[in-house]
């Protein structure tokens, strides 16, 4: 027995599925996903899949891991290897006394042979030819039936899998019965062929109550419901586009009048991005609260009108669910490469808000604050999720809502001072000093209204090309972004433990964002082992606020964990907070998959061996 | 520039129309285009149009893109807000406002590169959502204020200032609106005052895409000898096929127009358009009869002018969404989701 085979693997392995695009295996494999997580065990399910609708090799993996892992862990215990066209590079990526489960139904080719690895063939197509009438269903029915043989395998409950076939089915009834016998099928072969349950298998916990399996584009989408959001515009692409579906179909639920139909929502899918945030610009002015979900794509073909909304001073959030660039890249994989390209998007010098959610908790609780945030600083607000929280299923607490929570729709006039104005409202002044000025909303009155443009205006709102005139707005716009500094949501810090430290001053420090979190809180766990104490640091806004300052002048050395080539965070650390250069060492992690724990434990393994060295 | 600015005094017997407004209450700031520019007549004839609807100014919303045209927002109707947005891309920021708020008047001015070039797929696209404004396009053939370049409505042999004849083919605006769908297509020209206003009338009471594509001569950079865009090729070259009389809300129609000339539609705020056919041959609510008419007369190098297709029956764009009677920025906010208990609830389909 390996060593691998001989650790106990209990609730601790990692469960992978090589699949055909477009042949009914995600329901399957989240079937799997679901199970686990309700028998209490906490998982991590990350989902690979090809820019394609049917035929192209597509993964999906289930992490299970008692101690609540959030990243990937790099290895494959279990492989459910349904391609043929994959067979070779799936087997290859088995951990030593790891199993895979293949089609026996077909010879079985040369490749599947490891001396490692444990091969279970189970005749899936002959069995659904045998049981099952049609070419779809014996085709669908063949991931239900491998989904049985790893409920034998795994020891998963047959109760907690029926009762989910339940909830999905619970307007088909009879698809829940057809469901249970191929699970039924698969179980059984799988008991009467094979030692079950295998030594990684699952066992009853209950380290998920209060826990909800959620992916950030719809934790996101129901930010928007409760921020109040009310039109929403946007051209459809990957992976931004569940989110919309999801505030779409939030909205038929809770937004549309049973009686009349009539809905107090619009959702216009746009002919482009270009008008998708034209729109959210003419209904956030006029007084709406407005958002667009995109891409990087997206976001560089709105670039023009995020100027002009810098500049107008018009409030926006935007969700930018970042995949592989640079152009169309991988559509289907995730990154973290649009950082630069949204701080700084349209020409001339412009300077945009960002939030960086880390979690669907997060991006639920970001998502309405951007709302709150673009009204105060009447300025684009970017919500930055990436492929991997957007379209992946997290365990994260239950979100939760507090009913005394209102609104702030920052600096508009109210009915009572648009009647006291005496003249024409002047729109860019800044009388409290914070840089943000007071806004009118068209209907208001006669001497409320005011011109908007993006040419060069004075603080009145006039159209000016005079040097003054011009300078002392764009000044302003600059004093505004200090006051973000102090609005967005501060940066979340873990110390190093004092007992690695042992009377030393905290040195050494990992600074991340977004989705590293996980792979970095593992990464701690694992170097503390090792004695190796660092601090960590996670940036969850742009501009960055004090906190950031002092942390980054508290430490010798840290280390810039993102998921992109070209260290953007880094970059934007070193333009826009006072770190000497020499300070920042990068941790990157950019081939579009998430990132993993162990990118990280040997990038600062290898910098303090050659940093002890020298 | 046009005109000085001239003081806001009222002349005693100005009078006042039903919300106590008087005409200069619909100017705006001075202009700053070229004396005599078409583009100042239709600005005078949106504020004529504006005041004799009554509008309050507060209800207009003013909306333009990039280009001589588009500067016009300023000049008129200083009490509505106005936005001056990027080249080409006013159509989706008029979409957006309109989406937020169905309680308020849209006019967006836009010109013929505005719409035809930079703009072209914006234009189309809210004419297919008919989002419900007026869209005003002062189309000069020719880019005035990067000095005289051709505009995508130039037609085939049109000279340049410097001499040089046009040779790719025009885009019509009116002929593309009409095969969009367009409810509401009118043609007019800037020294015509008297078939504009009315024109300009109706098209704020169509709920639906209103355009009028007003041919509004360039006096810098078009209209010479040899172009189809200048101030006497237009006059020589209109056909007026439909005269529009606006008759205002419980106003009785005074008119007697001979039997079988005359169509009168009932327009959503209860007041009415008079179709007056010029030509026996023309029906303006016969979308595919008005393109054939169209296009036969431009191989004559004839302007159509006039409301040349009418279809107030159109479903606009919140029509086509169901949206609520009340503007969606003025929803209680209470009513926009389920509170804490209904997110608790809603928790259970993630467990």
């Amino acid at each position: 027995m390996s060593a691998a085979a001989s650790e106990d693997r209990v609730n601790d392995f990692v469960l992978k599925f090589a699949n055909v695009n477009g042949t009914g295996s995600a329901s399957a494999n989240g079937l799997m996903l679901k199970t686990i997580f309700r028998m209490g065990v906490p998982v991590v399910g990350k989902n690979f899949f090809p820019s394609n609708i049917q035929g192209l090799p597509t993964w999906y993996e289930i992490r299970v891991t008692k101690d609540g892992h959030m990243a990937r862990s790099g290895r494959v215990d279990v492989m459910v290897a349904m391609n043929p066209e994959t067979y070779a590079k799936d087997i290859k990526e088995v951990s030593p006394g790891g199993f895979l489960l293949y089609d026996s139904s077909f010879s079985r080719p040369a490749v599947l042979s490891r001396d490692d690895v444990t091969t279970l063939g189970v005749p899936l197509a002959e069995i659904c030819n045998r049981e099952f009438q049609g070419v779809r269903a014996r085709a669908l029915m063949k991931n239900i039936v491998y989904a049985g043989v790893l409920a034998a395998l795994l020891d998963l409950d047959l109760a907690v899998i029926r009762g989910l076939l339940a909830e999905t089915y619970a307007k088909k009834p009879q698809l829940v019965d057809s469901n249970m016998k191929a699970i039924q099928l698969g179980y059984d072969f799988a008991r009467a062929s094979f030692a079950c349950p295998l030594e990684v298998r699952v066992a009853r916990r209950d380290l998920t109550a209060g826990r909800v399996m959620i992916d950030g584009n719809t934790a996101a989408a129901l930010g928007c419901l409760y921020a109040g959001a009310t039109v929403g515009a946007w051209y459809p692409i990957t992976p931004s586009t569940s989110l919309m579906d999801a505030f779409k179909a939030f909205c038929d639920k809770y937004r549309t009048d049973p009686a009349t139909s009539r809905k107090d929502f619009a959702i216009i899918q746009a002919e482009d991005e270009l008008a998708a945030i034209g729109m959210v610009l003419g209904a956030a002015w006029n007084g709406a609260r407005a958002f667009t979900p995109t891409s990087g794509p997206g976001i560089s073909l709105m670039n023009e009108f995020l100027g002009l909304a810098y500049y107008a001073e018009i409030p926006a959030v935007l969700f930018d669910v970042q995949r592989v660039g640079p152009s169309t890249g991988m559509p289907t994989r995730t990154q973290q490469c649009d950082l630069l390209e949204c701080a700084y998007a349209s020409h001339g010098d412009t300077k945009h808000v960002l939030l960086f959610p880390a979690d669907p908790a997060e991006s639920f609780e970001l998502s309405a604050q951007a709302f709150d945030l673009a009204e105060r600083l009447q300025t684009p607000v970017f919500v930055m999720l990436d492929l991997d929280l957007g379209m992946n299923d997290w365990m994260v607490e239950e979100l939760h809502w507090d009913d005394s929570r209102r609104p702030e729709r920052g600096k508009v006039l109210g009915t009572d001072e648009v009647a006291a104005l005496k003249q024409h409202f002047k729109r860019y002044l800044d009388p409290d000093g914070d840089g943000i000025p007071y806004r009118t909303l068209p209907g208001m009155g006669p001497k409320a209204a005011f011109f908007t443009r993006g040419s060069g205006h004075n603080k009145t709102g006039g159209y000016t090309e005079d040097a003054h005139e011009y300078q002392e707005v764009v000044d302003r716009l600059s004093a505004k972004f200090d006051t973000a500094k102090r609005l967005v949501p501060p940066a979340v810090t873990i110390g190093a433990p004092d007992g690695l430290l042992q009377g030393k001053p905290h040195e050494v420090g990992i600074l991340s964002v977004g989705t590293c979190d996980g792979a970095v809180k593992e990464a701690l766990a694992a170097l503390a082992k090792d004695g190796v104490a660092l601090d960590y640091l996670r940036v969850r806004g742009f501009p960055f606020g004090e906190e950031v300052e002092r942390w980054l002048e508290q430490h010798r050395l840290v280390f810039v964990v993102e998921q992109n080539r070209d260290a953007q965070l880094k970059s934007l650390l070193t333009l826009e907070t006072r770190v000497a250069k020499s300070t920042l060492r990068s941790i990157l992690h950019y081939n579009g998959l998430p990132i993993p724990s162990s990118c990280i434990v040997e990038g600062v393994r290898k910098a303090l061996a050659t940093e002890a060295a020298a | 520039m046009s005109y000085i600015k001239k003081p806001k005094v009222h002349h005693p017997d100005l009078a006042p129309n039903a919300v106590g407004m008087v005409r200069r209450d619909y100017e705006g700031a001075m202009s700053t285009l070229c004396a005599g520019c078409g583009h100042d007549s239709i600005t005078a004839a949106i504020i004529q149009a504006c005041y004799e609807l009554a509008l309050p100014p507060q209800s207009v919303v003013k909306l333009s893109g990039i280009g001589c045209s588009s500067k016009t927002t300023a000049y008129f109707v200083s009490g509505g807000h106005g936005f001056n947005s990027v080249h080409g891309r006013m159509p989706s920021i008029a979409t957006g406002a309109n989406a937020a708020n169905r309680g308020l008047r849209y006019i967006g001015v836009s010109g013929d590169g505005d719409s035809l070039s930079i703009g072209l797929g914006q234009l189309g696209h809210a004419i297919r959502r008919n989002v419900d404004m007026l869209y005003v396009l002062e189309n000069n053939g020719v880019y005035g204020l990067t000095k005289g370049q051709f505009s995508a409505s130039a037609d085939v042999g049109s000279k340049s200032k410097k001499g040089e004849a046009n040779q790719t083919t025009p885009i019509d605006p009116v002929l593309l609106a009409l095969s969009l769908g367009a409810t509401f297509v009118a043609r007019s020209f800037s020294g015509d005052k008297a078939q504009l206003v009315p024109l300009l009338k109706a098209g704020f009471s169509h709920r639906g895409f209103a355009l009028i594509d007003v041919i509004s001569p360039c006096v810098t950079f078009n209209d010479h000898e040899g172009s189809t865009k200048s101030y006497a090729y237009t006059r020589e070259h209109s056909e007026p096929v439909v005269a529009t009389d606006y008759v205002a809300p419980q106003r009785e129609i005074a008119v007697d127009y001979a039997p079988g000339t005359a169509v009168t539609v009932p327009m959503h705020d209860g007041s009415s358009v008079v179709l007056h056919k010029l030509r026996a041959d023309y029906d303006p609510r016969d979308r595919a009869a008005a393109m054939a008419y169209v296009q036969r007369h431009a191989k004559r190098n004839e302007y159509v002018t006039g409301l040349i297709h009418l279809d107030e029956a159109g479903a606009d764009m919140h029509a086509q969404n169901a949206t609520s009677d009340t503007p969606l920025n003025a929803l209680a906010y209470e009513r926009l989701h389920p509170g804490a208990a209904g997110l608790a609830k809603l928790m259970a389909r993630y467990r």
